[in-house]
């Protein structure tokens, strides 16, 4: 049967084109990938090939023909064997209805009216997090510095599965930049302690290929700031390959180091990335507080099948906690933890925030206000039930980071209170943040940069009316 | 200058081994596979069957196809956006290649990566890249993975002319040879990244030396003989399963189509495309060894029916499958 010709769509948005030319004439030869015509678009001219062999057998279109639109038949092709007699069998033209759904899937989504009446999908599932694990009584406790519960947290794993491995700048002979990998060269040898040469964006690579070959990288950047180097691959290799796979290839792999502002390091090894990477479907994303929650939730992250960003603080490596002495300490990822309870605010903070949180805290005991302080200690999947719950018995909050406010974490966290608890509140919701500049290096101005326990107690009070 | 040199003259100016009757058959067939499903696909696209970017591998069939060849099972293959020929030569269903460029259920990704998103851990395809030069590193990962293990397996990471000017490359190229991976890095260089000529963003235009500064050995190729391809990959597979490190393969290839589906081509003149065509077009090359040693026209025939056939049942699926269920929306963002 004679094969039609049809008007092509030359680029995703073409409705129609001008025939500016035909290069072949009616019984010429035709093979694959010979340019028959020439069209005009709004755009360019581009050329026809042909996509079948035979001979032109009639030109539908003449050239010059303005406005031609898309799958208009423009030409009959003869196979071998047929002649001009059978060109009344071709096909008629697609069936309009083909027409019509290409038209609909190509506008774009929600364009000239609202997203509300986009076509309605199943809501987005929520994530329900488990509790945390039970410490029997009478366990004994270990006061660690939070770098030390690193570390036992990744040699904990890297004894239980051989697929762990660690690899970043100055992880192995140089023992870690901030001594958080130390002693796991001398236990694990060269081949699971990694030092990788100043390569950020490619080792990130390297790192998320070894994960989709079923591997468990833990990828140490020496600071998060330098990971901006490697975000492409973080975001757009690591991230999203699990969804564009339709589920077949994922990514178990562990991006961690210090996160947010250390001291007098100046802009550019100061920075609060918890936002960024809190924006991105196919990321979790962990910053918590205490010893025992960085251990517990490094191992849940080691073991999470999907990619996890670890957000540590540098500030805080020194500090000691008291961490559970159990074999297998895992606390699940996307739960927040009261860290002290109280009725008449709620302050919802995590990493280093919780420092300035709970100053405040204390401070406002003394005038009476007794504030309810959550350490949400994941940021993605966000634990908005323990965040909401607090909100209906308090009716005020003030959210605490070390970033800046705009589209921050606090921004999210306020927005979900106005979502699920509009009619619970008694006041606006605060935010203390970052402020809205570079981190300066001089010690007063950065001082000024940052939060303040300070002026968390003067949010509080002023939700409170106080 | 545009078009591929002939860079046979560079391997002792002697001609690339024969091919038996078998691999010279097989050639044809995988190679005809690609072109006639990349024609069917821009045919598609034309239709408005297939949406957003489509960057068709015809004129470049011999690359993966000679590669291939090479390559034993459990090697691991990577690549980026330009990747249908790929994902055929390694044995990929073409009705879930298809389906996929059309955005239906039964395509490889579920409807939900396109054309440039598509993967198979059955036949070790780590994707269908859309960010130029990331899946340099990533094959790098995927080396870095057998090394890890101390299995044999070989991982290939093909890019163009354009992503070998990319950073990450040479961060990849380091780290491979300093820890001695054995992936092969095989540059297809088809003479234009989209709209702009090798000459106007290299300045090393010879690909095969990008490497010479990490001591990464490296040979240029006439990526339009498929038999010259093999001997290559041979060898490149060779080194890299002896444990030496990576090795680099720059293939002088050509493209015939535009850049995607929306190139106007106003780069380079007609007369430079026709003229590849006509003397190096690899299936040709093919064909006419074949002639000669006397196979029939009608046994050449009944290869071409045969790939006809695939491709158009191809075509009829990806039509007619349907859409993915609403439902797929919030499925696989985690595991």
């Amino acid at each position: 049967m004679p094969i039609q010709v049809l008007m092509p769509a030359l680029s995703p948005t073409m409705e129609k084109g001008n025939l500016a030319k035909w290069l072949k004439k009616e019984g010429e030869t035709i093979k694959s990938g010979d340019v028959i015509a020439e069209i005009e678009t709004d755009k360019a001219t581009m050329e026809v090939e042909a996509t079948d062999e035979g001979t032109l057998g009639k030109i539908l279109i003449p050239e010059g023909t303005a406005d031609v639109a898309v799958n208009t038949p423009i030409a009959t092709i003869l196979a071998d064997g047929e002649t001009a007699a059978d060109l009344a069998k071709a096909p008629a033209a697609p069936a309009p209805a083909v027409a019509q759904e290409v038209a609909e899937s190509r506008s774009p989504v929600g364009e000239g009216k609202p997203m509300i009446s986009a076509p309605k999908a199943a809501a987005a599932p929520q994530a329900v997090a488990e509790p945390d694990p039970e410490v029997p009584a009478g366990t004994a406790m270990v006061t660690q510095t939070i770098r030390e519960a690193l570390r036992d947290a990744m040699a904990e794993e890297m004894r239980r599965d051989a697929d762990v491995f660690v690899m970043g700048e100055e992880v192995a002979e140089y023992q870690g930049a901030y001594k958080v990998t130390q002693g796991l060269l001398q236990e694990f040898g060269p081949k699971r302690v990694i030092d990788t040469p100043i390569t950020e964006h490619g080792f990130a690579g390297v790192g998320v290929g070894a994960a989709m070959t079923g591997l468990k990288p833990i990828v140490e950047f020496m600071t998060f700031n330098f990971a901006m180097q490697a975000i492409d691959q973080i975001i757009n290799s690591a991230a999203k390959t699990l969804y564009m796979s339709g589920g077949q290839m994922g990514c178990s792999i562990v991006f961690r180091g210090p996160n947010g502002a250390a001291a007098r390091v100046a802009a550019q090894h100061s920075q609060d990335y918890a936002s960024w990477y809190s924006n991105i479907p196919g990321l979790k994303v962990i910053a918590p507080f205490s010893a025992a929650d960085y251990k517990g939730l490094l191992k849940a992250a080691i073991r999470d099948p999907n990619p996890v960003i670890f957000l540590e603080n540098e500030v805080l490596y020194g500090h000691t906690g008291e961490v559970p002495k159990l074999d297998d300490y895992v606390i699940p990822i996307g739960k927040a933890r009261i860290a002290r309870a109280g009725s008449h605010v709620s302050i919802i903070s995590w990493s280093n925030g919780m420092t300035y949180a709970l100053k405040a805290a204390d401070e406002l005991a003394k005038d009476g206000i007794e504030a309810e302080v959550i350490d949400l200690r994941t940021l993605r999947p966000m634990d908005t039930e323990t965040i909401i719950n607090s909100v209906k018995k308090t009716g005020r909050a003030v959210t605490v980071e070390e970033g800046w406010a705009q589209s921050g974490v606090g921004a999210e966290i306020a927005a979900r209170i106005m979502e699920h608890a509009f009619d619970y509140l008694d006041a606006p919701v605060a935010r203390v943040s970052g402020k809205d500049v570079p981190m300066p290096y001089a010690a007063n101005l950065e001082k000024l940069a940052l939060p303040s326990a300070a002026e968390v107690v003067e949010a509080a009070k002023a939700v409170c009316y106080r | 200058m545009a078009s591929p040199k002939k860079a046979a003259d560079k391997t002792n100016g002697s001609s690339p081994p024969e091919f038996t009757k078998e691999q010279e058959l097989k050639a044809l067939r995988d190679m005809l596979l690609i072109r006639r499903f990349e024609e069917k696909a821009g045919q598609l696209y034309g239709m408005g069957a297939i949406g957003g970017f489509c960057h068709l591998y015809i004129g470049q069939e011999a690359v993966v196809v000679g590669m291939q060849m090479a390559l034993k099972q459990g090697d691991q293959v990577i690549t980026g956006y330009r990747d249908h020929g790929h994902m055929l030569a390694c044995g990929m269903d073409a009705n879930g290649v298809m389906a996929e460029l059309t955005g239906r259920r039964g395509g490889y990704s579920k409807g939900k990566g396109g054309s440039m998103h598509m993967f198979s851990m059955e036949k070790q395809f780590y994707g269908g890249h859309g960010i130029v030069g990331a899946q340099v590193s990533l094959g790098t990962g995927l080396a870095f993975a057998n090394h890890y293990r101390g299995n044999d397996n070989v991982s290939v990471a093909y890019f163009g002319d354009g992503a070998a000017n990319q950073g990450q490359v040479y961060e990849s190229f380091n780290m491979a040879e300093l820890w001695k991976l054995p992936v092969i890095y095989v540059i297809e260089n088809n003479r234009y990244a989209m709209g702009t000529a090798v000459s106007r963003a290299s300045a090393q235009q010879d690909f095969s030396k990008r490497g010479a500064s990490f001591n990464i050995p490296g040979k240029q190729v006439d990526g339009m003989d498929v038999r010259a391809v093999k001997a290559a990959g041979d060898e490149a597979v060779a080194w890299c399963r002896a444990g030496k490190g990576p090795f680099i393969l720059e293939m002088q290839t050509y493209r015939y189509r535009g850049h995607s589906m929306s190139d106007p081509a106003k780069y380079r003149t007609r007369e430079e495309v026709e003229k590849v065509r006509h003397d190096q077009d690899p299936i040709e090359q093919v064909r006419n060894r074949l002639l000669a040693a006397k196979v029939s026209e009608a046994d050449l025939k009944a290869i071409d029916a045969e790939v006809r056939d695939i491709v158009n049942a191809s075509a009829d699926f990806a039509q007619h499958d349907p859409e993915p269920d609403a439902s797929e929306l919030w499925t696989d963002v985690y595991r």
